[in-house]
């Protein structure tokens, strides 16, 4: 103890050389992550720091440092447009949608499946419902497509034989989150069990005798043992949605668009990419408006961090 | 637990195949207790249900692709008046023909594959390359890196913005675009770092110092070759994330040659525009011919998934795998 005290009041004199020794003998690690760094520094903080261009009037010809200043024109610009509550409102109900029929699914399916005893039955389910995590978004979307068609799938000629009319519901505003959202569930839920089947198994088994022992029930094991032992990871979990929250995936609602549905369908992404790079490019406000879903993001990520170290201790960080 | 069960009624009742069997004896026992009873009903009730609903579940996911298989190997005219719901009806494979006679989507294939297989040796390398350092306690610098690389998970400069580093790199239309602008995802990194600390002891590396081997030595000779466990996981899920991938080669390649399967199929699924050669039929009806039309979806949909689907089974303990190193928090 007194030893370790002596060192460190002697290294906190020679601090500068301190750092020098440790750069020399660490210089081959600070090689080996040199080329990652790098690319972190161009194809992720370039683009941060590009964001300016949000503030700015970008004009192609002066480039990005030299296009003038205008402030928070493009904000005030995007807010007070017509479509701002429309696009805002459709971001936020998919996500909120989608984070209340994703996130509590995988943890019932891992409940459930952690629940039968037979191993070989485990092994099948797990086998199946991971696999539609492996489609590729277009193919999803085509698949749904083709399901949802009034000619061909299942639902068109099911509607037929039931005497109904068949809907194309692809092209109807209010059934495309709907669409979105349990197609999203269908790829993946099972995928999502993975970490929660993990968490179960890491649950200590003297807990699970014990409570057989005392005569408890599954239901009831599930309840008072397997729920609290997932609980950390759910938090974790739940915490990195929630700052995904408003990055909805733009490849499968671009995808998913039509003209249609396109009331519902519209969300910042989307209106970003068509702002940005489609017709005459309008750099400067497609950005502004990419920065605000940003800067949401990171404080729905930093609230939702915060709260958790509040309520359970369970942080990020 | 096996000491456990030889000592009476009460370890055998603590494991779970005994107990249906025990309960019976447990009530003469010195406690005979309602509950256990009512418990052990309860539980063979919720297998029951349990079993049930799993199994409906499975198949609910199952169906669908089952259905793209049957209606893919079907005849067009059973496809679109909706006979087909579960087994191929008529079975033909002119959707088969017509696609392995479509070159577009061959060239598709041909790229997805070059992107695939460059890009994720890109990747996996950049991603071995970032982790290692941080996973080393004692090395300077090491939060400083893991702050850069964690941050742009929580953080993104936007669409527009990155699409103009890119343009300004002078990736635009070039396969360069689909190999490095996505080449890193900090996730990866964070899950390397953890198997990096949990299966890189100290020993290792202070008994490689002692013998004189620098850090690069260490790395390469020592780290390397007993990491293939994370080396399958990243390559893995870089494979599947390049094969699948779309939204790189939407924003940046416009060029027809270079374009991947998933935007042959966007172009095939989505937007509905073939080239007329792939449905044509000589002398045959329209109706017939948007019947083929239809039957090709389904048949470009297997041919696009087949080659990531058959492989799955084989490497799925790696994705979990993937997962679970993931869910420890380094």
């Amino acid at each position: 103890m007194a030893s370790e005290s002596l060192v460190d009041s002697g290294t906190r004199t020679n601090r500068r050389s301190r750092l020098l020794r440790e750069l020399a003998r660490d210089y081959q690690l600070h090689l080996i992550i040199a080329l990652p760094v790098i690319w972190f520094i161009i194809f992720k903080y370039l683009p941060m720091y590009g964001a300016q261009i949000a503030f700015r009037d970008f004009a192609a010809a002066k480039g990005i440092w030299g296009s003038p200043w205008v402030g928070l024109d493009h904000f005030t610009r995007f807010f007070e447009s017509y479509l701002f509550w429309r696009i805002l409102g459709n971001t936020f109900f998919l996500s909120i949608y989608t984070l209340a029929a994703t996130f509590p699914i995988p943890i019932v399916l891992a409940l459930s499946i952690n629940n039968a005893n037979s191993r070989t039955f485990r092994k099948a389910v797990q086998m199946i419902i991971y696999a539609p995590y492996f489609i590729s978004t277009v193919v999803m979307v085509g698949l749904l497509i083709q399901f949802l068609s009034t000619s061909v799938g299942v639902v068109g000629p099911l509607m037929l034989a039931l005497g109904m009319e068949p809907v194309s519901y692809m092209g109807r505003p209010e059934a495309f989150q709907s669409i979105y959202v349990w197609s999203h569930v269908w790829q993946f839920s099972g995928f999502g069990t993975i970490i929660y089947l993990a968490a179960l198994a890491g649950i200590d088994p003297e807990l699970h005798e014990a409570a057989i022992i005392d005569g408890a029930t599954k239901l009831q094991r599930t309840r008072f043992i397997d729920i609290p032992g997932i609980m950390p990871t759910a938090v974790i979990l739940f915490i990195l949605t929630l700052g995904q929250l408003m990055n909805i995936g733009f490849e499968k609602v671009y995808n998913m668009q039509n003209d249609l549905n396109l009331e519902r369908s519209e969300v910042i992404q989307t209106y970003v990419y068509k702002i940005g790079l489609t017709g005459i490019p309008r750099f400067s406000y497609a950005s502004a408006i990419g920065l605000f879903n940003s800067v949401i993001n990171f404080g729905l990520i930093m609230v939702g961090n915060w709260i958790a170290k509040r309520l359970g201790g369970t942080s990020l960080w | 637990m096996s000491n456990l069960a030889a000592t009476g009624p009460e370890g055998a009742r603590a494991a779970p195949p005994a107990r249906s069997a025990t309960p019976r004896r447990r009530i003469r026992g010195s406690r005979p207790r309602q509950p256990r009873i009512r418990g052990s009903r309860a539980d063979q009730l919720y297998d029951v249900v349990n079993v049930v609903v799993l199994t409906v579940i499975a198949l609910g996911v199952l169906y669908p692709l089952v259905y793209i298989v049957s209606s893919s190997f079907s005849n067009p005219a059973a496809v679109t008046s909706g006979r087909v719901w579960l087994w191929p009806v008529e079975p033909s494979l002119i959707a088969y023909e017509r696609v392995y006679n479509y070159p577009t989507i061959w060239r598709g294939y041909a790229n997805t594959i070059f992107y695939t297989v460059f890009g994720t040796a890109i990747s996996v390398a950049l991603t071995l390359l970032a982790a290692y350092p941080v996973s080393r306690r004692r090395f300077r610098g090491r939060n400083i890196y893991m702050f850069l690389f964690v941050f742009t998970m929580i953080f993104d400069g936007g669409i527009i913005p990155t699409y103009l580093v890119v343009r300004g790199a002078g990736m635009i239309n070039t396969r360069w675009a689909m190999l490095i602008p996505t080449a890193v995802a900090a996730w990866n990194v964070i899950i390397t770092r953890t198997f990096f600390q949990v299966n890189v002891p100290d020993e290792l590396l202070e008994a490689a110092q002692i013998d004189g081997s620098s850090d690069m030595q260490f790395f390469w000779h020592v780290v390397l070759p007993i990491s293939g466990a994370i080396v399958a996981v990243n390559t893995l899920f870089y494979a599947v994330y390049k094969w699948n991938s779309f939204f790189e080669a939407f924003l940046y390649l416009n060029n027809q040659r270079l374009v991947p399967l998933q935007i042959v199929l966007r172009n095939i699924l989505v937007v509905n525009s073939m080239d007329a050669s792939l449905f044509a039929i000589s002398a045959g009806s329209d109706a017939a011919q948007s019947q083929l039309r239809e039957l090709i979806k389904f048949a470009v949909i297997v041919v696009a998934s087949v080659p990531v689907l058959m492989l799955y089974p084989f490497v799925q303990k790696y994705f979990v795998r993937g997962v679970l190193i993931g869910s420890i928090k380094g």
